[in-house]
């Protein structure tokens, strides 16, 4: 399948969201809001929620369901005050021992005027930092659109899994196409260069495992889609529960230092 | 992130380039020659230019102190990457022979006023100071480095964002960098980040804006999306100096706008001040 259908497959609005992996995913889900400074963000959303006897802090970007949601939520571009409000809860994680699972799925962080007053570089930066030290297990599943920084500010984890239509990238198909090719229209060409499927970012050593999903795309049978998720999260759950905190986080330091080191 | 290529300089005065300086940002016009002797420094609207790595470096570093390192980690072509002007490798070998440089960082150990410092400087001519997985890779083992050696850090930005050409391994050195930096500090060592212009994109939300202190210099553009995309998105032109150094010390983000010439000694000051040994 070219990198470009991937690309519709993942944006398709019928693709489980955050509530529906939630449902499917947790045995239990309590939403808590605000990152205690300005504001509740809607684009990127979270809370505690059990898993298969994992007691979790579970957090995604939240593209909505409906048109109403959409609009409220950017259609899952966070602002700074999402990714503030994910290391407040985040951070719970880390004290009261429990662990962390991510959904990520937005086009990227939100390019707002009050985002880059409330310092939206500062915001991601921040996370990058903190979910890279931080001492609680992290799991994190791409799940539609890993959209560049926006995206990395919670896929920072222990185990990066990826849905086998999902896509992750340093910038989307169109925007590299309108700087490199001078032509948003080339998309198709600059989403296959950049290498953005699963099967590419398995082989280059970004994420760990892929997920299957239903033929045709987790949009046609989003329970079955949820609980292949829950079976791999659930899995890398218990493995991670065996590493001593430590050692979790020097091999995590070390995961990403690895990365693009070619000497 | 990465949105430099289409940002090359078209400033509209080919034919007076010949007999006159024009300031990038304000569009003064210089009798040819004051620009450099001003050092770079718009006489007009105090806009400051971009320097090179090089210029920096010996403008920041005690004078014979600087060693510079891992100038042999370079760019990496995984993706054998081509766009519809041709291909990465041949771009980018171009670049490396026009600069002398081989990465858009340059990265070394150096006293500064005395004090034990590891220094890198962006070199935004350089691929438009992309980050790309060369880029990280000197940053990350510079941090490494200044922990082992209890040196204070000190990195001067300069960049578009992320390096598109080598896809998400360039993303990934976003977090690569920032845990590092994250390792500095739990060392108890200082970071001073100098965000200079301009610095946005995926560089100004890794390392850039992780300073224990975040300096810059009058009118450096800082910012995470470009101006223009966030006027499209919320239908709505931006004040004039949005995203400026001046704009950002306002909104609580940068600690301080310093003056070029004051911008060594000022470093040294806070390296002082943070007991980083001589």
């Amino acid at each position: 399948m070219k990198a470009i259908e991937k690309v519709r497959i993942a944006r398709d609005p019928r693709r489980p969201h955050f509530r529906e992996f939630v449902k499917y995913v947790c045995d239990d889900f309590e939403e808590l809001h605000g990152d205690r400074l300005v504001n509740d963000d809607r684009g990127l959303v979270g809370g505690l929620g059990k898993i298969g006897g994992f007691r979790c802090v579970v957090l995604g970007h939240n593209k909505g369901a409906s048109v109403e949601e959409n609009m409220e939520s950017n259609f899952g571009m966070a602002n700074p005050d999402g990714y503030r409000k994910a290391m407040r809860l985040a951070s719970l994680a880390e004290r009261l021992g429990m662990a962390v699972v991510t959904f990520v799925d937005t086009p990227g962080a939100y390019p707002g005027r009050e985002a880059e007053e409330r310092g939206q570089a500062e915001a991601i930066a921040k996370s990058l930092e903190f979910f890279s030290a931080l001492r609680a297990p992290v799991v994190v599943v791409i799940t539609g659109e890993g959209g560049s920084g926006g995206a990395l500010a919670i896929a920072v984890g222990d185990r990066i899994l990826m849905m086998e239509n999902a896509v992750y990238s340093v910038i989307s198909p169109e925007g590299c196409a309108g700087i490199l090719w001078r032509d948003g229209s080339k998309a198709p060409e600059a989403a296959e260069a950049l290498k953005i499927t699963a099967p590419d970012l398995l082989s280059l050593g970004v994420i760990d495992e892929i997920v299957k999903e239903p033929k045709g795309g987790a949009h046609k049978n989003p329970k079955s889609a949820c609980l292949a998720v829950k079976r791999s999260v659930l899995a890398q759950l218990k493995s991670l529960s065996k590493v001593p905190i430590n050692e979790l986080v020097d091999q995590r330091y070390a995961k990403f230092g690895a990365m693009g080191r070619f000497a | 992130m990465g949105w430099y290529e289409g940002k090359k300089e078209k400033s509209a005065v080919p034919p007076a380039k010949a007999l006159w300086d024009v300031c990038p940002k304000c569009m003064s016009h210089f009798p040819k020659g004051k620009w450099k002797a001003n050092g770079k420094i718009c006489p007009k609207c105090n806009y400051h230019g971009r320097l090179s790595a090089r210029e920096r470096i010996s403008m920041t570093a005690d004078e014979g102190t600087f060693e510079e390192l891992y100038s042999e980690v370079g760019y990496s072509d995984h993706l054998k990457f081509h766009d519809a002007t041709g291909d990465y490798r041949s771009k980018i070998e171009a670049v490396k022979a026009k600069t002398g440089e081989g990465e858009s960082i340059v990265v070394g150990k150096c006293a500064i006023g005395g004090h034990r410092a590891m220094l890198g400087v962006m070199d935004f001519s350089f691929m438009g100071g992309s980050l790309g997985t060369g880029t990280g890779e000197r940053i990350a083992r510079a941090v490494e480095l200044a922990v082992k050696e209890r040196r204070g850090l000190v990195i001067f930005s300069a960049s578009g964002g992320a390096r598109m050409h080598e896809g998400i391994l360039s993303l990934m050195q976003m977090a690569k960098t920032s845990a590092a930096i994250g390792r500095l500090k739990a060392a108890g060592l200082p970071y001073i980040s100098v965000l200079t212009d301009p610095t946005t994109g995926g560089v100004s939300a890794s390392y850039a804006m992780l300073g224990d202190v975040n300096l810059t210099e009058p009118r450096a553009l800082i910012g995470f999306a470009g101006r223009r995309v966030i006027e499209n998105t919320i239908k709505q032109k931006l004040p004039d100096d949005f995203q400026s150094a001046e704009y950002l010390e306002k909104h609580g983000f940068i600690d301080r706008v310093v003056e070029r010439g004051e911008m060594k000694g000022f470093i040294a000051k806070l390296l002082s001040y943070f007991g980083v040994s001589k």
